[in-house]
Formats: structure tokens, C-alpha cells, sequence
């Protein structure tokens, strides 16, 4: 329960994931209302007004509620119940922001947009089964970067060709993601009463 | 073979991979749902090839679109087999995949099993990091069940990285697998001191969030939390922590005490907000459970009142937010500290954040009092016609509501206000809350008998006016006001003005646009008015008007006769014949107006929603007799049955208002006329209402024609509520200047009650005496309703499973299951293959198991019955067993189920940590550590006392113990308070620490032991007699339980060669004290010591003494007999003693809280006495520790060389010590209401300290 989900949103065509299954919710439909509805409720909001919102039924009731923080055209949103700390998940949104940003080297929508499954692996070492799990950058980095390290080099020759075609694709294409300067995230945030 | 990979390699090059999916779909935004449908196509033919790689790049493809909301789960086998894949990289992506699409109707799941143990165990720690993160999210109760004891052993993992991973999913492990949290537990209590901080955290994490469900079992963890929280500085674990003692203070209000130090000095240190935030909340948790016993704590209230001040004040609207929500919790218990902020309040109300507007509102619904109500009302009503969107202005709406009419109306002082605000509110446009106003109106018309009329003449505007509100024919959520409007002017009409004129309101033809059921009310209520109409005409003898309302109703019913609602066309059917009926009488001149009237006599009154269901089952009726023994509460309720209905009669004709005397009466009816001439609406006050107006004493000051002028400035009909304002605030005025006047003239006239309430310049919340002397007329109720209809928890909780109780050692049948699975690989024997079919087959068997053991849990739950469960547990088991074994060949099957895995040591030390917890909660540190050293100093004692000497003794247990082991577990399961009994018991830990059952108590944690100087031994033991064959010595402990009892333990020590035996121990009772002799044996004999000693050895035995005046000490004869028996011969013996009754040993270490202690001295029932002890050369916590160890005494406090003490008599004496110390003076004051008993004991102290 905790963490409940973390979706991600954004503003046209959004596009959105859930990190942790959701084990109320049985059928995909419901996943996807929620979504929706969650983003309805985010994106409407101001600037400038808190970052909580009060739990509807559709997310599990009153002991819930959704945390987000928004970045450029991204939202950052947890579900989270009473037993977390409203300004910790604050902080720990920013600590996950912060990690995309420098395992994507300055990160971008389109980094999280075309790769997803890199997202759910970094998230995967902040937050386990709905509960944090690990608030320490350095240490979400130096894992996340072990574990790419591995996968290089199992992919090492045999691996090679598809990256070289893989490049050769993103040449041609004219959507490469670095060339595409929508959303680019300010990391700069305004600084939070210190938390570490 | 490298050709081949390279190969496979080239033709997936030209597979779309993930970024070329999404690029794709961003491609074809027109035609996404075709485009997606051929990739997937694509992808099921990748998902046919052999090539790990296709197949994971497929799924990688699939858990994409999941998450776009496609349905996958077709692929959740291929997703296995990725998860298979001996390379991290499909690993993951495998592992990823499930997580997002298996849930625990995912039947693929039971194939994971293997794949997933295999993993765990795997010597790369990413691999099995992958695996437990996957896990976490789809672990089912088969497959925790299954893993459980493998997850475990990694909570021990060399790697910190999967040590925390381990420690965390333990939590999902309990919830689908609740038998496996006390085998676990003790691990996981480790966790919570590793050296690595996220393993830490992760530990704190898991416990915390057990704990936050079923806080009570987690009490006993409360010492090492505290320890954690004054060390750790990780802000996380903080937070986590100081939640976790918010849930556990309310049940323990000695432990908030403790709290509101550490956390009041972190509010002030730290700089981060959301600690301090949770530090406030927590304390705020503490103050709320403190609130009961200790009204002292308006210094921490005022802190967290001025932090939540500053976070509301602060620009960030999320603290702004926090600091309203906290100081809602404060609100409910402390509602003055926080009124005195309502500026800032009302502030917030006008933020633009509309969860910060809502919140603020939620804190007024706490702030209002008769004072402010109005005041608040207004400026909300100044809100709504502000408000925009219509769900704000909802929400304000409803919290108007709510705020008038909590508590039973409780601070609504004017009833005519109250209805014209809900007049005003019914100009809402668009408002769903339309049958809330209308509720309210009926509920204030029912109940409030005095306000009738001025509701009815409000409604009967209404009515006339209903075009306003029907207009708009989309706004038919306010309409339902109409439905009130009409039932009120019906029911009420004898108090309608121009009952023809609504009559005829209600019934024009646009009604025939309202809903049904509204048509339905007011064709019913037509009837009702008509009557009226009849019988005010009765009088006339012209009998027109009569007929005129007759004929209005015959005109007007065939439209509602044509109505497509049932409803409405039965009852303007069968009214309409009525009438027609009743117009033929009129026309033969009948007087039938007492007729028609009598159709709608009788009157309605209120019952509580509840009512119905809080009726108690009579007598004889249980219904629970077949299914359930009947609980024992129910006896309760079927004392007095008979009442319920014999006392409901009279209720039910006319509530309490016939019991109202004369002069309450005369005195409402003054009042009620006084606020009629006061109010303009009140158009038909006649000239005689003026005259008492003026009669009454002390008002001709008052102009009357001040009122008269506000008059003409208002329009009849919509009332202005804030007119009302000002009114009452004259009315108010008015008030106080006549008490002030009739204090002066020291008056006692009629309204003697109200001025006995003296009252200061600023107007007290009871002066303010309401408009209305109303009736409020409360809901009936069944005359013995339950109190409380519990909110069951949810049965469906998954935490309710894990309401366990950890404390308990762990039972062997509770063992997690190991599968030697992995073994019996290895060994390669013809068994082996029918272990593997039992593993495939088992999860359908185990289906039904579990289900059995969920039944069995809720069982448990119910009956909190330890004992059962125990049993329940084995009988199952066995069950089980037989199951199994005749299916499958029975050695491996028991292999398979009952290896064993947690560490015994560890689960027996928790029950000494509960009581423990007593410890440490209630003493001061200090104290408690001298006492800690005084019992690891007393573990060895003279030389000459051996083993069984150090047995503690029981006060209530006379018998001896046939084995000291068992009698152990009997004392643990005990969990005596009292410190003295702990202090035995660890002392008799240390003579024992070859009974295994002991041995966890080292491990015992205090959190508050500081290094000082050990203490010397001590003993209570006194030596009793001695001779050459036998020595004696002796302790004297007080009864608890009974006030006249005290116990002597006797140890008997054979010193010489030769076997002990027929020991007889006799006294020679006195008037005062008595030995208990057992039933049926004379005054003067013997009691038989129940054992026999061999030379060497020594054993206890206790003997009862009742005594009847404890305030002096005293000494019995006795004499011990017994037969030496040698190898050839055997001789008697006898030894005398004497046996010295201190009053020490009259007393009993109770602990006592400081508040106590202080109140105790106040009281001044106690005498004082004092005495100085010279040349005492010991550190002042060694003297401590001997008053506590020798004279039972308990510290309560200790400052620096000053310390205060308590104890009580068997008796029930308090004995109170402040001990000083200076130089080597220490100087004794001491407190008791007994002072013989207290000059003896200080005699006694004294001598003690004599001794050393």
C-alpha cells in the first residue's frame, strides 16, 4: 500500500506507466480509468497550489492520496497512503528527477517516452513493492550503473550489430530524441527545505 | 556456433525494438489501435522463434503496450520463459514484464516457483535483486508461502543490496503468508540494528507499516524504536519511527511521556520541514492520548500550535496545506488553542488552492461557537456567492450545514436566522445538495417546535415564489427544497397565515412540471391545507370561503389525476373523490371540517436513523445461540428488557415537554414573546406582546423604537439572515445589560436561573442564552440502545490476517516450511521424481489448504484464545499430514514440511521484553539503570547460596515447583509487573544460564543503560538459623492480590552428609500473624516441607502468612523438625528460629508516575517524617538501588543527588521517600499515612545502611 503506483503523464497524448501492480485494481480497464482520471485531476490544476490531492474512491479511498510534482509538460505522481510523509514523497519525487537527469545525462521527455523500460529499472531501485526502498542517490546510481555495465557486456559482440543498425535508424529518422528540444526538464527546481 | 548468434543477430536487426515501437505509435496518432494490432501480430510471430533475444525484445515490446492499456496476458507464458533466460539482461526484462502483468489470477504464476528460488540463490546479486523486485510485485500466497524460508535466509545476505531488498519484501511475504511473520520476525527485529542504513530503513519500513495496523503487538519493540530515534539522524527513518509511535501512543499513554521530550527538542532543532511536521503530528498523537489524564500540557500545545502557525503562514502552499491538516487533529481535543487562530483561518479561506480552502473549511466546522457562528456563517455565505466552480461551492454549502447543525444544533442561538440562511442557500444555481437544504428544513421545522410558524410563513413565500427556483427547469437539484416547503406548510399549516393563498400556490399547473415525488407531497399537503381551510371557516356562516377551497381543489386535482407518476395520480385520485364528497356536505351544510381534520391528526416525531438497529434483542430471542457461544457483553444488555418498551410509550406522545414546570414554562413563553416583538416578521405581534415587552424589568432603556425602525427596511417574504446578525448582537447587548442591572439591584426575580451565572465584561460561551428557548427535540432512541456499534474492520483486510501476537515463543508446528527439494535433487534417489510431482501438484492442493488456514486465522482472531489456537494448530497439522501421506510417500512429504529454521534463542526473549517494556516505561533512565546494575550485581551473592537460593518466589505460588524449568515458562507467561519480579527473574538468569529457556534474556535491550559503577552484591536473603546439619535463610514478600498475606521463602541448605528428610516446619502463630495451615490440620501443627535433601543441595519452600495490622514488625518463633538419616542410622533433629516480619517486607515495589506522586504529596493526607543517615560513603545510585532492592521502593524521579521514591503496603499505604544526598549526610523526608508504618520502615532503612 504505500506507494501505490507512480504514474507518469504528459500533457498532449500522455502517455503514462505504472510502476507498482496495482493489487486492488484486477483488470486493466480500472488501470486505465485510473490514469485518466488522475491526469484529469493533475493537469488541471494551478501552478502555485499544494501538490496533494485528497483521495477519491477510485484510488483506494480516504487514506490516500496523490502526490505529484510536475516538471515542464511532466507530471510525477504517487499514489501514497497515510503511513508515508507527504513532504518525504516530495523530496523522494525530486531524488527520482534528479536520478533520471543524470543516468540520461540531462534528461528529456523523449528520453522517458522511448525508454521506458530504463525508467522502471531506475524506479526499481528507489521503490519496491510499493515501498521505498532505497532515498540515497548515489547509491540508486552506482546500482542502476552496475547493472547496465552487466548488460553491455553480455550483449558485447552478438549485441553489436543491432546497436550499429539501431544507430543507423536514428540517424535517419528525423524525430531523434536529442534533437528535439520540447520538454526539456528544468532539474533546477526551487530548493526544498532541506531534507537530507 | 558464433556464425549462428551472428546470424540470429542480423535478421532481429530488422525487428522493430522498443524506441522504433513508440516511435511508430507517436507515427500513426490517426490510426494508433490498427497500427498497434499489426505489431502485435509481429510480436506473436517473434514470440515463436526460438531466439532468447527476439523473445525478449518482444516482451519488451508487450510490457509497453500493458502499459498503454492493451491486453497482454496472453503472453504470459513467453514472459516466463524470458524470465528464465540464464542472461541478466532477458532476465530483467522478463522480470519486468511479469511485474506489470501478472496478478494472482495469473496461472502461469505457479511455473515461476523454481525459476524464482533459483534465482535468489543465484551468486550474482543483480539477478537476484531482479528477482525479489519482481516478486514484490507479483508474489501470490502460494508463492510466498513457497519462498518464504528462501527470502529469510537473504535477509542474512554478505550483501547489503540484497539484504534490504530481502528485509523489504518480507512485509508482501506476510501479507499473502501471515504464518510466516513470527518465524521471521526475530530476523527482521535484527535488521533493525544493521550496520547497513537502507537495511536499516528497509527494516523500519516493514515494522512500521505492521505496526500501523496492528500497533498493540508492536509495544514491545518500543525501547529499541526509542533508541533508534534519539541515534539515527537519516531523516527517512525518522519519519517512519515518529509515525510509528503516533500509532502507538494511544495505547499507551506512558510512552507518549516519554516521547514528548526527544520530540519536542527535535522540533526545535531540526531544519527539515517534513520532520518537524511529523514531530508535530506525533506530538500532537501524544497530546491527544495524554488528553485524558493530564490537562499540564499547554506548553507542548502551544508549541505545535505555533509551528503549524508558521507552516500556514509560510508562501509554500503544500506546508500551508500540512499545517491546516495538522491542526485539525489538534482541533478535536484542544479546539481552544486552536480558536485563537480563526483570523489566520478564515484567511486561508480565501486561497486560491482549493484543497487548502477545503481543509481550512474542515478546521472551521471545529472553531464555531455560539459567539462566532453567525459571524463565520456570514462570511461563508459571503464565500458562496463568490464561489465558482460549483463543486467548492458544494462543498461550502454542505460545511455550512454541517457547522449549524453539529451537535444537535448546539451552537445555533437563533432559529429564524438559521432558517433564512437556508432560505438564502436555496438561490444557489445548480447545486446538487438541494434535498441537504431540504433535509435541514424539515429537521429544524420537526424539531424546533417554537420556530413553526416563522417556517411555515418562510415556506409559504417559497411555495408562492417556486417559479424562481423552477425556472430554470435544469436546476432541478434545488426543487427538492419544494418538497420540504410543502410538507412543512402542510403539516404545519394551523400556523399559516393566508392558508388559502398557499392552497392555491400549491396547486397551479407548473407544479405539474416538478419530479413525481415532489408532485407527490404537494397533493398530499394540498389535502392537509384544505382541511385547515375548513376548519378556519367553521366559525363563518357563510361557509363561501369553504366552498371556494372546495372547488380550488376539484378545479385544480384532475391535472395530478393525468400524472404518469403512480404516486402522484393515487393520491390526487382518491383526494379529489374526497373532496367532491366533502362538497356535497358543504352544500347540505355538514359541518365536516373536524372530520377532514381528523384525517391528518397526530403528530410526527423524530427518530434517530439508528434507532432501528440499536434495539436490543429481548430477552430469550438469541439469535447467535446455534453459531456461536452468546458472547458475555450480552448480559448485560438483557438485565432490564422490559424497560425498552414500557418507557418508550409515554416518549412517544409528547417528549419531555410536559415535564417542564410552570415557571420554566412561563418563563419560555416570556422569552419566546419578547424575541416575537423583537422580530418584524412576526406580523401578527399584537399589542400585548408590547406590553410585556415593557413590563419586563430592566429594559425600558431600551428603545423599542429602534427595532421598529428597521421595519420598513425589509422585504417580507426573503428573509436577509444578516439582519439577524445584527439583531442578536442587540439581543445579546440587551441580555447583558439587564444582568448587569439586576446584579446591581441584587434582584431575585423570575429569571433568577439566568443570573446566577455571573458574568466578567467579555461575554463567556453560557451566557449567550439562545433566542429561542427551543424544544430541540432529540431523536428517539431505543430506551438501553448499545453505545457503540463498532466499525468492524474490513474483512477483507489482508492486515487483519497479520493481527499476531509476536511475543508468544514460537511453537515448533509454526516452523516455516523448508522444501528439501534442492536435497533430494542432489541425492539422485528413486524419490526423487515423486517429490517433484508433489511440487507441481501442489499448488491446487494447497489452495484448499490455505483456505483452511485463512478460516482458521479468522478464528483465531475471534477468539484470541492462545490456547485454542495451539491446539487448532497441532490438530491441523496432523490433518495434514494424513492428507498427505496418503497420496505420497510419507518420509519425503515430511521433509518437505516441517524442517526447521528460526534460531531458537532469539523467540524466547520476547516475553521478557514485554515486561520489560513495563521497565523501561515506567521509570525514569536514571533509575532504571542503577536498578539494572543492582541486579547484574546481585548475581552472585554469598558464596554459601546456591542455585535454587536466587528462585524467585511467587507470591501467590505456594507450591513448590516440581521442576524450576517448568515453573520458569509458567512465571513468563505470567508477565508480572512488577519490577521486583523482573529483577529476580534476571538474576535468576544469570544463576541459570544452563536452562536453555533463559538464555534470551541477554540479549535483552534497555535503550537507556548508561555505564556506572557497578554494584556491590546484595541480597535479600537473611539468614533464618543454622547448625550443623541445616541452614536456613529466609525472604518476606508482600501479596498483592491480598491485602493480609504475606509470603516466606525458605531455602533449607543441607550442610552435612547425611539425606534430609520428613522436614516439618511449625510457628507458633501470634494475634497478628498466622501461618496458613491447609485445611483440616490443628493450630499447632507442622507444615510438611515437600521435599527431601540430599547432602549438599538446597531447595526453597514458601510458607502463607496472614496478618492483620502490618504497621509494626514482629517476630514469630518457630521450629524447624526433621530426620537425619545416616547409612545405618537416622536421628531427629530440630532447629528453632525466629522469623522477623519487617514492615519492608510489607511493602510492594509499585511503580508510580511523577504526576501521581506530586498529586499524592499535595493531598495532604499524608504525615511526614524524616531521618538524617550519617557517614553513608556510597555513590548515590548504589544507595538508590538499596532502597529500591531491599525496601521495595521504586524511583519516580531523580535529579542529580536528589531523588524521590514510592512504594505501597500490601495494605494500600503509600509511602513516599525524597532522598538528598550531600557529602556523606543523606537526609530522608518521608511522606505516609501511616506513621507508625513509616517510622518503622525508616527505623528499617536506616539500619541497612548501618550495616554496610
Amino acid at each position: 500500500p504505500f506507494i501505490k503506483k507512480q504514474t507518469k503523464l504528459k500533457t498532449r497524448n500522455y502517455c503514462s506507466f505504472l510502476n507498482v501492480s496495482l493489487y486492488s485494481v484486477q483488470n486493466e480497464d480500472t488501470e486505465q480509468q485510473i490514469i485518466r482520471e488522475t491526469f484529469h485531476l493533475v493537469s488541471k490544476r494551478d501552478e502555485n497550489v499544494c501538490n496533494f490531492l485528497e483521495g477519491g474512491l477510485l484510488i483506494g479511498g480516504l487514506d490516500y492520496k496523490l502526490i505529484y510534482r510536475h516538471y515542464a509538460t511532466l507530471y510525477f505522481v504517487f499514489c501514497v497512503d497515510s503511513s508515508e510523509s507527504e513532504l518525504g514523497i516530495l523530496d523522494l519525487i525530486q531524488v527520482f528527477v534528479e536520478t533520471l537527469d543524470k543516468c540520461f545525462e540531462n534528461v528529456c521527455e523523449l528520453d522517458l517516452i522511448f525508454h521506458v523500460d530504463k525508467v522502471h529499472h531506475i524506479l526499481a531501485e528507489m521503490v519496491m513493492g510499493g515501498m521505498v526502498l532505497e532515498t540515497n542517490m548515489n547509491e540508486i546510481i552506482t546500482q542502476v550503473d552496475a547493472q547496465n555495465k552487466m548488460e553491455k557486456s553480455e550483449a558485447g559482440i552478438a549485441g553489436a550489430p543491432a546497436r550499429a543498425v539501431s544507430a543507423v535508424k536514428n540517424m535517419n529518422l528525423p524525430e531523434m530524441p536529442k534533437n528535439i528540444n520540447i520538454g526539456d526538464i528544468s532539474i533546477k527546481v526551487p530548493n526544498l527545505p532541506s531534507f537530507k | 556456433m558464433a556464425l549462428k548468434i551472428v546470424k540470429g543477430s542480423i535478421d532481429r536487426m530488422f525487428d522493430k525494438n522498443l524506441q522504433d515501437l513508440v516511435r511508430g505509435i507517436r507515427n500513426h496518432k490517426e490510426d494508433e489501435a490498427k497500427y498497434i494490432s499489426t505489431c502485435i501480430d509481429e510480436i506473436k510471430q517473434e514470440l515463436k522463434q526460438d531466439n532468447i533475444a527476439v523473445k525478449a525484445n518482444a516482451v519488451c515490446k508487450l510490457t509497453y503496450l500493458q502499459m498503454l492499456g492493451y491486453d497482454v496476458s496472453w503472453a504470459a507464458f513467453n514472459i516466463v520463459e524470458v524470465m528464465s533466460s540464464s542472461k541478466f539482461t532477458y532476465k530483467r526484462i522478463g522480470y519486468l514484464a511479469a511485474s506489470q502483468c501478472f496478478h494472482e489470477s495469473t496461472d502461469v504464476i505457479m511455473l515461476t516457483t523454481n525459476q524464482i528460488r533459483k534465482d535468489l540463490s543465484s551468486p550474482n546479486q543483480y539477478d537476484t535483486g531482479v528477482a525479489l523486485t519482481g516478486l514484490s510485485c507479483f508474489v501470490t500466497p502460494d508463492l510466498a508461502r513457497d519462498l518464504a524460508n528462501d527470502i529469510m535466509t537473504l535477509m542474512s545476505h554478505t550483501k547489503p543490496y540484497i539484504r534490504k531488498k530481502a528485509v523489504l519484501i518480507m512485509y508482501k511475504v506476510f501479507l499473502k503468508y501471515p504464518e510466516s511473520l513470527r518465524p521471521a520476525f526475530p530476523r527482521l527485529k535484527e535488521k533493525l540494528e544493521d550496520p547497513d542504513p537502507g537495511v536499516q530503513s528497509a527494516a523500519v519500513n516493514v515494522i512500521c507499516e505492521l505496526a500501523r495496523r496492528n500497533p498493540k503487538n508492536y509495544l514491545s519493540l518500543a525501547p529499541l524504536f526509542f533508541k533508534l530515534m534519539t541515534s539515527s539522524t537519516n531523516n527517512w527513518v525518522l519519519i517512519k519511527i515518529i509515525k510509528l509511535f503516533g500509532a502507538l501512543t494511544p495505547l499507551e499513554p506512558r510512552l507518549g511521556k516519554k516521547l514528548i521530550e526527544p520530540l519536542t527538542n527535535l522540533i526545535h532543532s531540526t531544519s527539515a520541514m517534513s520532520l518537524l511536521y511529523e514531530c508535530v503530528n506525533t506530538v500532537i498523537a501524544v497530546l491527544i492520548s495524554l488528553s485524558s489524564g493530564m490537562p499540564n500540557h499547554s506548553a507542548s500545545i502551544q508549541l505545535c500550535v505555533q509551528k503549524l502557525r508558521i507552516l500556514i503562514e509560510d508562501s509554500d502552499q503544500n506546508l500551508k496545506y500540512l499545517g491546516l491538516l495538522a491542526m485539525s487533529k489538534i482541533l478535536k481535543t484542544h479546539p481552544k488553542s486552536v480558536q485563537s487562530h480563526k483570523d489566520l483561518i478564515l484567511q486561508c479561506l480565501d486561497d486560491k488552492d482549493e484543497s487548502i480552502r477545503l481543509r481550512a473549511l474542515d478546521l472551521l466546522y471545529g472553531m464555531v461557537s455560539k459567539k462566532n457562528l453567525m459571524e463565520i456563517v456570514k462570511k461563508l455565505m459571503l464565500h458562496v456567492d463568490k464561489a465558482e466552480g460549483t463543486t467548492y461551492r458544494d462543498e461550502l454549502l454542505t460545511k455550512i450545514i454541517d457547522i449549524c447543525s453539529q451537535s444537535n444544533y448546539q451552537y445555533i442561538t437563533n432559529f429564524e436566522w438559521y432558517i433564512s440562511i437556508l432560505v438564502e442557500l436555496t438561490r444557489l444555481e445548480g447545486t446538487r445538495h438541494g434535498h441537504l437544504i431540504a433535509s435541514q428544513m424539515l429537521d429544524v421545522a420537526i424539531r424546533v417546535k417554537a420556530i413553526r410558524a416563522f417556517a411555515v410563513a418562510q415556506m409559504a413565500t417559497l411555495l408562492d415564489n417556486a417559479h424562481l427556483l423552477t425556472g430554470n427547469t435544469q436546476r432541478n437539484g434545488i426543487c427538492e427544497v419544494l418538497y420540504a416547503a410543502a410538507w412543512i406548510c402542510g403539516e404545519f399549516s394551523e400556523h399559516l397565515e393566508n392558508p388559502m393563498q398557499t392552497l392555491e400556490a400549491m396547486l397551479r399547473p407548473k407544479v405539474a412540471t416538478l419530479p413525481g415525488h415532489i408532485q407527490a407531497v404537494y397533493v398530499q399537503n394540498a389535502a392537509k391545507l384544505f382541511a385547515t381551510v375548513l376548519k378556519g371557516e367553521e366559525g363563518n356562516t357563510d361557509g363561501t370561503a369553504a366552498q371556494e377551497a372546495s372547488q380550488l381543489m376539484i378545479d385544480r386535482l384532475p391535472l395530478f389525476v393525468q400524472s404518469a407518476n403512480l404516486e402522484v395520480q393515487e393520491r390526487a385520485s382518491c383526494i379529489l373523490q374526497l373532496v367532491k364528497y366533502i362538497q356535497k356536505l358543504q352544500q347540505k351544510d355538514v359541518e365536516v371540517a373536524e372530520e377532514v381534520n381528523a384525517l391528518f391528526a397526530g403528530e410526527l416525531n423524530p427518530v434517530a436513523p439508528k434507532a432501528q438497529k440499536k434495539v436490543p434483542v429481548p430477552e430469550g430471542l438469541d439469535l447467535d445461540a446455534w453459531i456461536n457461544e452468546p458472547p458475555s457483553e450480552s448480559e448485560s444488555e438483557d438485565e432490564q428488557p422490559k424497560a425498552i418498551f414500557a418507557k418508550e410509550e409515554p416518549k412517544h406522545s409528547r417528549p419531555r415537554h410536559t415535564e417542564v414546570d410552570e415557571k420554566e414554562l412561563a418563563r419560555r413563553r416570556e422569552a419566546r414573546k419578547q424575541e416575537q416583538a423583537n422580530n418584524p416578521f412576526y406580523i401578527k405581534a399584537s399589542p400585548s406582546s408590547q406590553k410585556v415587552y415593557q413590563e419586563a424589568p430592566g429594559v425600558e432603556h431600551i428603545p423599542v423604537v429602534q427595532i421598529d425602525l428597521n421595519v420598513p427596511l425589509k422585504v417580507p417574504g426573503l428573509p436577509m439572515s444578516d439582519q439577524y446578525v445584527k439583531m442578536e448582537e442587540e439581543r445579546r447587548q440587551k441580555e447583558r445589560a439587564e444582568k448587569k442591572k439586576k446584579e446591581k439591584k441584587k434582584r431575585k426575580e423570575k429569571r433568577s436561573g439566568r443570573g446566577k451565572k455571573h458574568d466578567s465584561a467579555p461575554e463567556s460561551e453560557e451566557d449567550i442564552t439562545p433566542a429561542h428557548m427551543v424544544d430541540i427535540v432529540t431523536e428517539e432512541m431505543p430506551e438501553n440502545a448499545l453505545p457503540s456499534d463498532d466499525d468492524e474492520r474490513d474483512p477483507t483486510d489482508p492486515h487483519k490476517a497479520l493481527d499476531i501476537d509476536l511475543d508468544k515463543p514460537l511453537a515448533d508446528s509454526e516452523k516455516l516450511p523448508v522444501r528439501s527439494h534442492r536435497a533430494a535433487e542432489s541425492q539422485k534417489s528413486p524419490t526423487d521424481g515423486e517429490t517433484e510431482n508433489a511440487t507441481l501438484q501442489e499448488p491446487k492442493k494447497k489452495s484448499s489448504k490455505e483456505k483452511r488456514e485463512k478460516k482458521k486465522d479468522k478464528e483465531r482472531d475471534r477468539k484470541k484464545s492462545k490456547e485454542e489456537k495451539k491446539k487448532k494448530k497441532h490438530k491441523h497439522e496432523d490433518k495434514e499430514e494424513d492428507l498427505l501421506g496418503g497420496q505420497a510417500d510419507e518420509p519425503v512429504l515430511q521433509s518437505e514440511e516441517t524442517s526447521q529454521v528460526a534460531d531458537p534463542p532469539t523467540s524466547s526473549s520476547t516475553t521478557a521484553e514485554v515486561s520489560d517494556l513495563d521497565f523501561w516505561l515506567s521509570n525514569a533512565p536514571v533509575p532504571s539503570n542503577t536498578q539494572e546494575a543492582a541486579t547484574v550485581a546481585a548475581a552472585a551473592p554469598e558464596p554459601s547460596v546456591t542455585a535454587p537460593d536466587s528462585e524467585p518466589d511467587e507470591p501467590k505460588d505456594t507450591e513448590m515447583e516440581e521442576t524450576k524449568s517448568s515453573k520458569h515458562k509458567k512465571k513468563k507467561q505470567k508477565k508480572e509487573k512488577e519490577e521486583k519480579e523482573k529483577k529476580k527473574k534476571k538474576k535468576h538468569h544469570h544463576h541459570h544460564h544452563h536452562h536453555s529457556d533463559g538464555a534470551g534474556e541477554e540479549s535483552v535491550q534497555n535503550g537507556t543503560v548508561e555505564e556506572e559503577e557497578p554494584l556491590p552484591p546484595m541480597s535479600n536473603y537473611c539468614l533464618l538459623a543454622e547448625n550443623s546439619y541445616i541452614k536456613m535463610v529466609y525472604d518476606i514478600q508482600g501479596n498483592l492480590q491480598d491485602g493480609s498475606q504475606v509470603v516466606v521463602s525458605v531455602i533449607f541448605e543441607n550442610k552435612c552428609n547425611s539425606f534430609l528428610k520428613s522436614m516439618e516446619f511449625n510457628v507458633l502463630d501470634s494475634l497478628n500473624s498466622k501461618l496458613q495451615r491447609p485445611e483440616g490440620s490443628g493450630p499447632h501443627d507442622g507444615l510438611v516441607v515437600p521435599f527431601q535433601l540430599p547432602p549438599g543441595v538446597s531447595n526453597e519452600a514458601r510458607f502463607v502468612f496472614t496478618v492483620q495490622s502490618i504497621v509494626m514488625p514482629q517476630k514469630l518463633k518457630g521450629t524447624l523438625t526433621f530426620i537425619v538419616k545416616n547409612e545405618d542410622d537416622s536421628t531427629h533433629e530440630k532447629l528453632d528460629f525466629k522469623l522477623h516480619f519487617t514492615c519492608t517486607s510489607y511493602l510492594i515495589t509499585t511503580p508510580c508516575y511523577s504526576d501521581a506522586f506530586a498529586k499524592l504529596l499535595e493531598s495532604g493526607d499524608l504525615k511526614s517524617s524524616s531521618i538524617r543517615l550519617e557517614g553513608v560513603n556510597m555513590p548515590f545510585h548504589h544507595l538508590l538501588a538499596r532502597i529500591c532492592f531491599h525496601h521495595h521502593f521504586s524511583v519516580v524521579e531523580r535529579i542529580d543527588s536528589c531523588a524521590s521514591m514510592y512504594s505501597r503496603s500490601i495494605q494500600g499505604h503509600h509511602v513516599c521517600l525524597l532522598v538528598k544526598t550531600s557529602a556523606q549526610t543523606v537526609s530522608i523526608d518521608a511522606k505516609c499515612d501511616e506513621p507508625t508504618l513509616l517510622g518503622n520502615v525508616l527505623d528499617e532503612i536506616k539500619q541497612t545502611f548501618s550495616q554496610c
